[in-house]
């Protein structure tokens, strides 16, 4: 079974490193990932986490990118409200890193 | 003494089963393959792409679609019962095994072997595998002569070499194109495929979307809620945009037009922007329209696993909505696959469409929707609106080489370049031997989608990046249409990787969207 100890304990993960319970999830396992992923999380990180957590809860998937960038135009300003910024923050892409450190199912489809 | 050397194989074999399920440590990115402006046959390398593999489909997701969860222990009796049966059932399949003469006119033509080098992905190559388990089972020489006709006993390494190779073919026919014969590869690969899924051995890729489009309508897995949310925000932000409030209509009954497509329009960039191109078509053509929300998908899985089960079980959710909401016409959205099973199958699998307007194609695609309505004036275009784009199309393989549009022949490859040329004012075409139906694959089609292929995607896309960077060169192209979901997924995830930017791929409907101009009527 794949997956990642941390701290003694073991977390089970898809075979490209998603956790598979979101219950899994706490900031410490977030902050792990992201430092796995080479991301190191600063405020504006946690709000896009945050958000996409928000979101999964209501409506059982990741928001589209557009509606991640609305939302981040709301917290982070226009000059930052957008897909330049959301790459800066992490740069293998809001799907393949943002959603891993959120502890989402990564989306799939033909997206 | 025997005994211990029977556990000692059988150590071995579960080892090597174990090997067969698992997937690879996760590897550092390959080079992304230059981009010299030429596409040239290469020098072979045997082995170069065996490494390869996609995650092998979970128990759970095998068992939902009806498949042994992992691999029989008879597998290797139940793969040759498997291929007895699909070589009765089609014919073509049995007619692809015999007549092959290894004229070499394949060898060249498919994007994987281009780029990989690897003979097993010439596409001779790839069917060779096929090949010698049916020489071995189904012909004479092959019983009696073995090897030296080529038959080969169907062991695990073997196996192993079918899922690897069978899942470097993106099924998008440019090899059948050039063989003489029309010896059809990707129905080759994906009889492989139907038969590794009835011995348990399955892609995660494409079996777990199945299962999502099967439970919940659409590949994403977006229940009514998310679907309804996601809609509603494509409406708020066209009217902030431009100010008309355009509506996108969810389960309305008799309706004109049910627009079927990809559920990564509702979700994926630059796919949503095509949607809004949709949506303005409709709204500015005064067309009621409905989007259906236990039929919001288009494309067919089914098709790349080679269920026809499956392939029907998914299209019959369209059926269900046609029957419920009632329209009178029935139009597809921008999806390369799912426009062949809707063109090609659709009426086998869920025909035929008497309770729709006969006046029109059944389905229509959203290419000649559009463009019949601008050529009748319905639609005000400012091609201006587009004039920072000089446009070039990329043919999506599968409405290239297994379908059409319109009623003309070429309609598949005319309708989109004459829409495009109606809403933008600078359009280029590629190199010759890269466009119609001559096109490569995106090189994520066929179930490849997926990021552990990710080497394999960047690679297949080299012939098509080489063509591409070219126009880019010389006529100053900075966007590609594209009429298909994973074509745009693929593009805009692997440009970057050529030094590309993202934003030059794009949907058709996108450029469409820019130039409708709301309110007006000629």
């Amino acid at each position: 079974m794949p997956g990642f100890e941390f701290n003694g304990k073991f977390y089970e993960t898809d075979d490209d490193g998603y956790l598979v319970n979101l219950d899994d999830w706490s900031v410490e396992v977030a902050n792990y990932i992201a430092q796995q992923e080479g991301v190191e999380m600063t405020d504006a990180h946690w709000e896009v986490v945050n958000f996409l957590r928000d979101y999964y809860k209501e409506y059982k998937i990741a928001p589209m990118i557009k509606i991640l960038i609305k939302e981040m135009k709301k917290m982070f300003g226009p000059e930052k409200g957008n897909n330049a910024y959301l790459y800066q923050l992490y740069p293998a892409g809001p799907a393949l890193q943002a959603c891993k450190i959120a502890g989402l199912p990564k989306p799939t489809g033909c997206v | 003494m025997a005994e211990e050397i029977t556990t000692t194989e059988e150590k071995t074999v579960d080892k090597d089963i174990a090997a067969l399920l698992t997937s690879p440590p996760k590897r550092a990115p390959e080079p992304t393959p230059e981009l010299t402006g030429k596409i040239v046959k290469p020098k072979i390398v045997q082995g170069a792409a065996a490494h390869y593999k996609p995650h092998v489909a979970k128990p759970e997701i095998q068992e939902k679609l009806g498949f042994p969860g992992t691999l029989v222990e008879n597998w290797q009796e139940a793969a040759v019962a498997k291929m007895r049966e699909l070589l009765g059932k089609y014919k073509s399949l049995q007619v692809y095994m015999d007549i092959c003469v290894r004229c070499g006119s394949c060898t060249d033509k498919c994007q994987y072997f281009l780029s990989t080098r690897d003979p097993k992905n010439m596409p001779a190559g790839r069917a060779e595998l096929f090949r010698q388990v049916y020489r071995k089972y189904f012909t004479t020489e092959g019983k009696i002569f073995g090897k030296l006709a080529g038959a080969v006993d169907f062991d695990l390494s073997l196996l192993a070499e079918w899922y690897s190779y069978f899942h470097q073919c993106s099924q998008c026919r440019r090899c059948s194109l050039y063989c003489p014969y029309g010896i059809d590869t990707a129905e080759i690969s994906m009889a492989a495929r139907e038969i590794m899924d009835s011995i348990g051995l399955g892609q995660k890729y494409t079996n777990e979307i199945i299962g999502k489009v099967h439970e919940l309508g659409n590949n994403l897995g977006m229940n009514e809620a998310a679907l309804r949310n996601a809609i509603e925000f494509v409406e708020e932000e066209i009217e902030e945009d431009t100010g008309v409030p355009v509506k996108l209509p969810i389960n309305e009954e008799d309706a004109e037009v049910l627009l079927v497509t990809p559920s990564a329009d509702f979700f994926a960039t630059p796919h949503l922007e095509s949607l809004v191109g949709y949506a303005k078509v409709f709204h500015q053509a005064g067309i009621n329209w409905t989007l259906s929300t236990t039929a919001a998908e288009a494309g067919n899985f089914g098709m790349f696993v080679g269920s026809y089960y499956h392939m029907q079980k998914i299209a019959s959710r369209i059926k269900q909505a046609i029957e419920e909401l009632r329209p009178k016409r029935l139009v597809v959205g921008e999806c390369g696959h799912a426009w062949r099973v809707a063109y090609a199958f659709w009426n086998t699998l869920i025909g035929p469409f008497d309770m729709l307007n006969q006046k029109y194609p059944r389905p229509q695609h959203i290419c000649e929707f559009t463009l019949d309505l601008i050529n009748r004036g319905a639609l005000k275009i400012d091609k201006s609106a587009n004039d920072e784009f000089v446009v070039t199309f990329h043919d999506s393989c599968n409405v290239a080489r297994a379908t059409r549009m319109g009623d003309k022949p070429g309609g598949q490859f005319d309708i989109p370049r004459e829409l495009i040329k109606a809403v933008t004012n600078k359009y280029v075409d590629m190199e010759y031997d890269t466009i119609r139906e001559r096109t490569f694959c995106c090189g994520g089609g066929g179930g490849l989608l997926t990021d552990e292929l990710i080497d394999v995607r960047v690679k297949g896309a080299m012939p098509r990046m080489q063509a591409l960077h070219n126009v880019m060169e010389t006529h100053g192209v900075n966007f590609m249409a594209l009429i298909c979901a994973i074509c745009k997924a693929q593009f805009t995830k692997i440009m970057p990787k050529y030094g590309i930017p993202m934003e030059v791929a794009g949907g058709v409907h996108q450029l469409v969207g820019r130039a409708i101009v709301l309110g007006a009527k000629e």
